[in-house]
Parts: structure tokens; sequence; C-alpha cells
């Protein structure tokens, strides 16, 4: 049995169905994401785990009793909010105290439990500020440890490192996911930023139009997208229309208009359809100034498209191009940059060869 | 010459114009008023002395400056009479202001909740009895509480009472008035300062235990303070000073010191005194007003 089972969980406000018989289950101590762009249910899915929403259908068990109809106050369930709706007039060390006191703790045991979490976020000597005199990203910890400081069984997390710069994010996003190990607590983050889902999380729920489109592991999500939505949803993606042409032993030739004949591996589960996209992703599409050699003791075949780079981007830690085909297509190529010397870098108007294999394409059903 | 030197002047002139506006009508009657307050009664015309006459030279005008004095508000203390209408005023404005606040609390937090759609019309609920003059709409209650008014029939047809009973000219009717006229002034800053609060505070409140009560007395009513206070003292100073309806609908025992301002001014034609009185009652309202100002400063602080 999950810690967590939503079963069938529907809701509509008005003619709008925002989360439509959605099934899900959570594992105790997990770090799960759910992942989607703005309006695909995800928040609705969070509120109604918080109970600020009541579902129209279905069940939300929660280490086994249904508690999808249970008032916000009455769940061992709490939320980091999205604003942090930290009380103004509420100091720091009030406002981490204000759900302990709610439950009857002792007021020595508050006293501690505050101090503990106040050095949990590390936020020592500011506990007589108002949240008015902190920062955005002390603000930030003060919600994480008020959150925390009921020990919820399941912590909810809304959108909770969009208000912080880029540096503060990721060093916070290392934060939470230490915290979250450390205390061994059920962490559901909602998001809108594939990063912060892939960085974070064990498990990604992508969503889309109030459907769980994919439920996976990072890696899986961005190698193995399920649909032709999320791949080209999480992170960047070529695609090639055509159809399956030939078939032989795991290995399929999809031949496309914009990019010719395209030998691809076929992984479970087999393509069914004719009509395909072929996908790759840009890192897996590497560039060179003549064909490499052929693929005589290479164990699969290799895709060689030829065009000119039209675009050039250097990023830093990557460089990305735009290559453009006979056809005028373009396939995009990100090449790490190795070496300091850009003995490797291409220019454009720069006549080359993009070329992958064929285990890194995907077919995915159109 | 360039655009900003043409509009520089009429700008300035724009700025002096409301502090010439309060010398003007504010600070010059007001002068006057002390003046007279320091002055004797007098039968003549103006029924005071001295009178500055600025024709008759500096030697006159410095012997009738040194006849003013402070015996008006000597006795504005000696007097039991002016002294009780104070009290009487002070209590009638606290009495008011606490029942409006009962009131308008309750109706302002609703409206704050109305969808916002709602929230317009509720407003407008709210404003329109002002369309109609504040006299008539006095008028109208007298009528309403009447001997044979509006209220007893309605009561005596529902047999609740078997005999008319007296509203009129009692405290209660001057309550009634004072809290009907005076809701829109409690309701409209309290709805100001809660239709602004952040609906996820509360989320908040439930989120962390606290049941919807709770999350009120903790959240909704501390947060609503600054409004508390704009609307109980933008009551409480003009209930002070009210004259009309105490003077329609109450009784005629004690007064409130409006309606004994009036009293000296017009039936013991007794400037001197009335004036006195008036500049003790300003006095009175200061610290209220200086209170108001801070709170308002405060609310716009906190709304940046």
């Amino acid at each position: 049995m999950p810690l967590l089972r939503i079963e069938g969980v529907a809701k509509s406000f008005g003619n709008f169905r925002a989360v439509d018989k959605l099934s899900l289950d959570i594992r105790a101590g997990e770090f799960f994401a759910l992942l989607g762009p703005s309006g695909c249910g995800k928040t609705t899915l969070l509120r109604m785990l918080a109970g600020f929403e009541t579902p129209d259908e279905g069940r939300i068990l929660l280490g086994g009793n249904d508690i999808a109809q249970v008032l916000p106050h009455e769940r061992p369930v709490n939320m980091m909010f999205q604003n942090y709706a930290l009380f103004p007039h509420l100091s720091v060390r009030d406002n981490i105290a204000f759900g302990l006191k709610r439950a009857g703790m002792a007021r020595k045991d508050i006293a501690t439990r505050v101090a503990e979490m106040v050095a949990l976020v590390k936020l020592e000597g500011l506990e007589k500020r108002k949240p008015d005199q902190l920062s955005g990203g002390q603000r930030q910890r003060v919600a994480l440890a008020r959150s925390l400081a009921r020990r919820p069984q399941v912590l909810l997390l809304d959108e909770p490192l969009a208000a912080l710069d880029k540096k503060l994010r990721e060093s916070t996003q290392g934060e939470l996911m230490e915290l979250q190990r450390r205390l061994g607590m059920t962490f559901i983050i909602v998001t809108h930023d594939q990063e912060e889902a892939m960085t974070m999380a064990g498990r990604i729920g992508v969503m889309d139009a109030g459907r769980l489109v994919q439920v996976a592991t990072p890696r899986n999500l961005y190698e193995a997208p399920a649909s032709r939505w999320i791949a080209e949803f999480v992170g960047d993606i070529n695609l090639f229309n055509g159809q399956v042409t030939a078939r032989d032993r795991g290995r399929l030739t999809v031949s496309t208009t914009e990019a010719g004949a395209l030998a691809v591996s076929e992984l479970w589960p087999p393509v069914t359809k004719e009509v395909v996209s072929v996908a790759i992703r840009p890192e897996k599409v590497k560039l060179s100034r003549r064909a490499p050699a052929t693929d005589a003791g290479a164990s699969q075949a290799i895709n060689r498209l030829e065009g000119v780079v039209i675009d050039v981007n250097y990023l830093g830690g990557i460089t990305s191009y735009r290559v453009k085909l006979e056809s005028g297509a373009v396939v995009r190529s990100s090449m790490a940059n190795t070496a300091r010397l850009d003995v490797d870098a291409y220019l454009a108007g720069q006549r080359v060869v993009a070329w992958f294999t064929a285990d890194d394409c995907l077919v995915l059903e159109q | 010459m360039s655009a900003r030197r043409i509009f520089a002047r009429p700008a300035r002139l724009a700025a002096i114009a409301p502090y010439l506006w309060m010398v003007l009508f504010f600070l010059v009657p007001f002068g006057f008023v002390l003046k007279i307050s320091l002055s004797q009664t007098a039968i003549a015309q103006p029924p005071y002395t001295p009178v500055f006459d600025f024709a008759e030279g500096r030697a006159a005008l410095a012997a009738a400056f040194a006849q003013l004095s402070f015996d008006n508000f000597r006795l504005l203390l000696q007097d039991n009479l002016y002294i009780l209408s104070y009290l009487r005023s002070l209590v009638v404005a606290a009495t008011s202001t606490l029942i409006l606040l009962l009131i308008g609390y309750p109706i302002a937090y609703g409206m704050a909740r109305l969808p916002q759609r709602w929230q317009g019309v509720a407003m407008m609920l709210v404003i329109v009895p002002f369309w109609t003059s504040f006299l008539i709409r006095i008028y109208a209650w007298i009528n309403i509480l009447q001997h044979d008014g509006l209220l007893n029939q309605v009561l005596l047809t529902l047999h609740i009472v078997s005999a008319p009973v007296v509203w009129l000219s009692t405290d209660s009717a001057m309550y009634l008035g004072i809290v009907y006229s005076y809701l829109p002034f409690m309701i409209l800053p309290l709805y100001a300062t809660l239709s602004k609060m952040d609906a996820s505070l509360l989320e908040a409140a439930g989120d962390l235990g606290a049941s919807p009560r709770q999350a009120f007395w903790l959240v909704t009513f501390p947060l609503s303070l600054p409004g508390v206070g704009a609307g109980a003292l933008l009551c409480f100073i003009p209930i002070v000073g009210e004259f009309v309806i105490p003077d329609l609908l109450a009784g005629s025992n004690t007064l409130m010191i409006g309606q004994t301002l009036w009293l000296e001014f017009f039936t013991n034609k007794d400037w001197p005194v009335a004036s006195a009185a008036a500049v003790a009652l300003l006095l009175l309202l200061v610290p209220p007003l200086v209170l108001y100002d801070r709170l308002q400063r405060r609310q716009l602080e906190a709304g940046r």
C-alpha cells in the first residue's frame, strides 16, 4: 500500500475540467514532482491534496484513509505556498509556531521545535523579524520551516522556488533535496520548470489537460518520453515525420521527407503504427566536417545528414548549432565545449555532416 | 524657452492652491473664532468686546488686545453644563462607534467575500442612501418612530406590544439615527482593508491547523485592525460634534456639546462662550485626528 493513493479524482470549475479522473500512487519517503504547463491541473491536484478544493469524484487515500472530504485543518498534510503566505503581523518565530500552537503542543515543546526548525533552515538570529524585514530567500526559508514544523506525513510544495533568482534557486534545490533525505518525509512538488523537477524529484508525473500523461524517473522521461507532446515539453528535440518502410530484427527504417531514410532501433513497446515521428535530442546529434567512417565494425547504423550551419549559439558549457538540411529542414545539435580552445567549433555557413546512431533515435507515434 | 519652464510656474501655483484654501477658509475663520472666544459678551452689534478697529491706530489696537482674556475657557471648566455636554458627546460617540463596529464589520466582511462582480453592487447599496439628503432621511426616521408611526403600527399589528411605545426623543432613537447615518463611514474603510487581504493567508492558517473561527481571530482580525481604527475614528470624530441627529431624535435632558454650542450662540447670544466651546471641542478632537492620520500613513506604507 502506498502512502498516498489518488483514485479516479476529478474536479471541474464550471465547464472547465481541471483534473480529469486522475489516479496516482506515491510511496512514503518519495520526492515526487508534478510537472506541466500552466493550466494543466497540477495546482488543482495539489490543492485537493491540501484540502482547499474538494474532488467532484474519486478518493484520496492517505495511509489507507479517504481524506477527500476532510477539511484542511484536520489533515496531516502541510503546504508551502507559492507566495509563501507568511502572516505579516507575526514574527518569524510566531509564524513557525503557528501550526504547533494549533496542535495544542506544550509551550516548552513549541520553543524547542521552533529552535530546531530555525536551525534547520539556517535562520538563527532572525526569529524576531517580521516577514517584511526579510529577503526573498529568507522568507522562502520561513515558509519552509513553518510547513515542516508540524512534521506532516506529506509536504506539498507549490512552485516553492519560482520567486527566487536563478543562483538562489539552484542552491535551494540542493538544500530541499538534502532536507527531504534527512527527514525521510514525502515531498510532492508542483512546478512548471522541467529542470527543477528533474533535478530534485525521484519520479515525475507529467500532466496535460487534467490528466497524467506519463509518470517516470527523470531519465526515462527524457530518454523515453511516452508521446510526442511529452518529448517536446521536456527538453529540446528534433522531430522528423515519416513512414515505417522496413522492419528487420529490431531495426526500423523510417522514410522521412525532411531527412530521407533514417535507421532507428525499435525498443519496447513495439511500434504498431505506420505513420510515426523520429525524434532525436540535440545533444545526441554530432557534427563533423566529413562523414564519419562507415559503420564497418560498428554494431549499429549511423544516420548522416548533410547540411550547412546557419546558427551558432555559444552558451558556455555547450554550444548549440542549427544546421539546415537540403530539404530545408533544420536540425539542432548541441555539443559540449570540452576544450578551451575552439578547435572543434563550426562557423555559420560551414558545410557539415550531422550524424547520430539508430539507438539514440526515438520512435514516437503521432 | 523649454517646455519645462512653461509649465513650471502654473505647477507651482497649483501646489500652493490647497494651502491658500486652508489659510483662507480654515485658518482665518479659526482666528476669528479664537479671537471671539477670548472676548467678552456685550449687548452691542457685534455682541462682544473688544472690537479691533484697525483705523483707530496702534495704541487703541494694543488696548483692545489687552482686554482679551481666558475667562470664557475658565467658565467652561467651572460650569457643569459644559463638562457634562463634553462628557455626553464622548460617551455617545464612543457607544455609537462600538455599535457601528459591531454592525459594520460583519457587513464589510461579507462584502469582501462576495464574488468580485457582486462586490460592486454591494458597494452601491451602501452608498445609495447618500443620494438622498441627510436631513430628509432623518425626518423619515422621525416619521417611522413617532407615536403613530410605521414602527409602532407594525408592532401593534403583530401584537408584539399592546400600546404604542415612545421611541422618539429617546437615546435609542438618537443612537439609531447616528448608527444609520454613519454606517457607510464604518463599512467603507473596513471593506477596503478586508478586500485587500490575501486569501492564501487564510488557507495557510487552515493548512496549519486553524479552524475557520481561529483563522478569523488569529489572522483576519489582527490584519484588519488598521481598517477598524480608520473606520472608528472616521465615525467617532464627527459624532462628537454631531448636532442635527441628537437635536431631532434625542430627548432634551442632557445635551451634546454641539447642541450646547448652538444654544449659547443662537438662544443666549453669547458668542464668546460659544466660540470658547467650539475651540475646546477642536482641541478635544486633536488627539483622535492625529491618531487617524498615523493609521492612514501606516496603511499607506503597508499598501506599498
